[in-house]
């Protein structure tokens, strides 16, 4: 059946497959880069809106160092004024990165939360993403709140058996909150 | 061997999961449930139904020695190509299966029908064997996936009609394996009359 090998046609056979496959592969790349940029700007733009109160006009992204860590962030404007930050918060789950979009108020009250991807295990700390019990309290979480689990001493209820898990979107939520609150100082002075 | 069993034996006689036992990496990762299992299976089978008709192509002009690599080039174009695709138009289902369709490229079976099938018979026996093949693999991820997802979550394809939290090591790899198990004998006892 097969042709036989000699170093010229083998040489020549696995050139002309490249050529052909890396040909393919540019057309397609260029055929689906739009909507691929399309599709993830519409996730991010979901998960942000989802996070922020309805009505203000969102900044584009900003980057700014706090605390040793690089954070994204968006500015919700409403009158002239900042109305809430959505600031995109990265710690280690259990699995792995967990990350998160976090809003926050200017007075340093949660508004809401989602989560943008997260490595953790299928039906414990995968639940930190469906688990309305959970995700509900983070909503209107006020600054007097200490966001830390209860078993740490804080007011969070973790998820049963995901005490880790539970932590990390703790943290990130908390690090969001005083980044939020290092950068209202920031333009205040 | 006729048209019909060519295409029919990658169901029964030759089903890739209960028979061949191959792909065993994506079928006990993704099975978490019934849509997981199912899109696995789609994607495997659009690679699979490509990479046989072109590899029935080249295999006449392609030398001996370097078939291995051209098959893979070959498969790893089109597991690109859906990647490409998939993040465009389905990210949902690409951000779930994420690692796993870049895998696809050593998925044993695509490789598998490559060399056992595909280089040694025409363009359409090949393309009716990627598809019998590849429809078998997915009606046995998406049957792996719906008795997890009913043991696991109490629900099937998204519809929850068990209240609470299921049998979770069903969720998980320990999960994956009894099920698979159990459905392998039960094939191999009903439905391989050999």
């Amino acid at each position: 059946m097969a042709v036989k090998s000699n170093l010229k046609n083998m040489a020549l056979c696995l050139t002309m497959v490249c050529l052909v496959c890396s040909a393919i592969l540019a057309v397609v790349y260029a055929v689906t880069y739009d909507p691929i940029q399309a599709a993830e700007k519409k996730a991010l733009e979901e998960s942000i809106g989802r996070v922020l109160p309805d009505g203000g006009v969102l900044s584009d992204v900003a980057t700014a160092e706090f605390d040793g860590k690089t954070y994204d962030y968006y500015v919700s404007t409403a009158n002239g004024a900042p109305a809430a930050y959505a600031v995109k918060s990265t710690t280690i789950g259990f699995g792995g990165p967990l990350s998160l979009m976090v809003g926050v108020l200017p007075d340093g009250t949660v508004y809401n939360t989602s989560v943008l991807s997260h490595s953790e295990t299928p039906g414990l700390g995968a639940k930190c993403n469906t688990d309305t019990k959970f995700m509900d309290q983070w909503k209107g979480l006020g600054p007097d709140k200490v966001i830390k689990v209860t078993k740490d001493g804080g007011d969070i209820d973790a998820i049963t058996a995901s005490t880790i898990t539970s932590r990390a979107y703790s943290l990130a939520v908390s690090n969001a909150v005083a980044f939020v609150k290092s950068i209202v100082k920031a333009e205040e002075e | 061997m006729s048209k019909w069993s060519t295409f029919t034996d990658g169901f029964v006689k030759n089903n890739p999961t209960f028979v061949l036992v191959l792909g065993m990496c994506p079928t006990l990762a993704t099975t978490t449930s019934a849509m997981n299992g199912l899109e696995m299976g789609l994607a495997t089978l659009f690679v699979l139904v490509l990479s046989n008709i072109v590899i029935s192509l080249l295999a006449p002009v392609v030398p001996d020695k370097v078939h291995i690599p051209v098959y893979i080039v070959v498969i790893a174009t089109f597991v690109t190509v859906l990647q490409f695709i998939m993040q465009a138009y389905t990210p949902d289902a690409y951000k779930t299966l994420g690692l796993f369709i870049p895998l696809i490229v050593v998925n044993c079976i695509v490789l598998g029908r490559a060399e056992a099938f595909a280089n040694k018979h025409g363009v359409l026996d090949s393309l009716l064997d990627g598809i019998g093949v590849g429809l078998g693999f997915t009606v046995s991820l998406t049957v792996i996936g719906i008795v997890r997802e009913i043991l696991g979550s109490g629900s099937v394809f998204g519809w929850k009609f068990i209240p609470g939290d299921g049998i979770l090591a069903f969720v998980m790899a320990p999960g994956a394996f009894m099920v698979l198990g159990y459905l392998m004998v039960l094939f191999n006892k009903y439905l391989k009359k050999s």
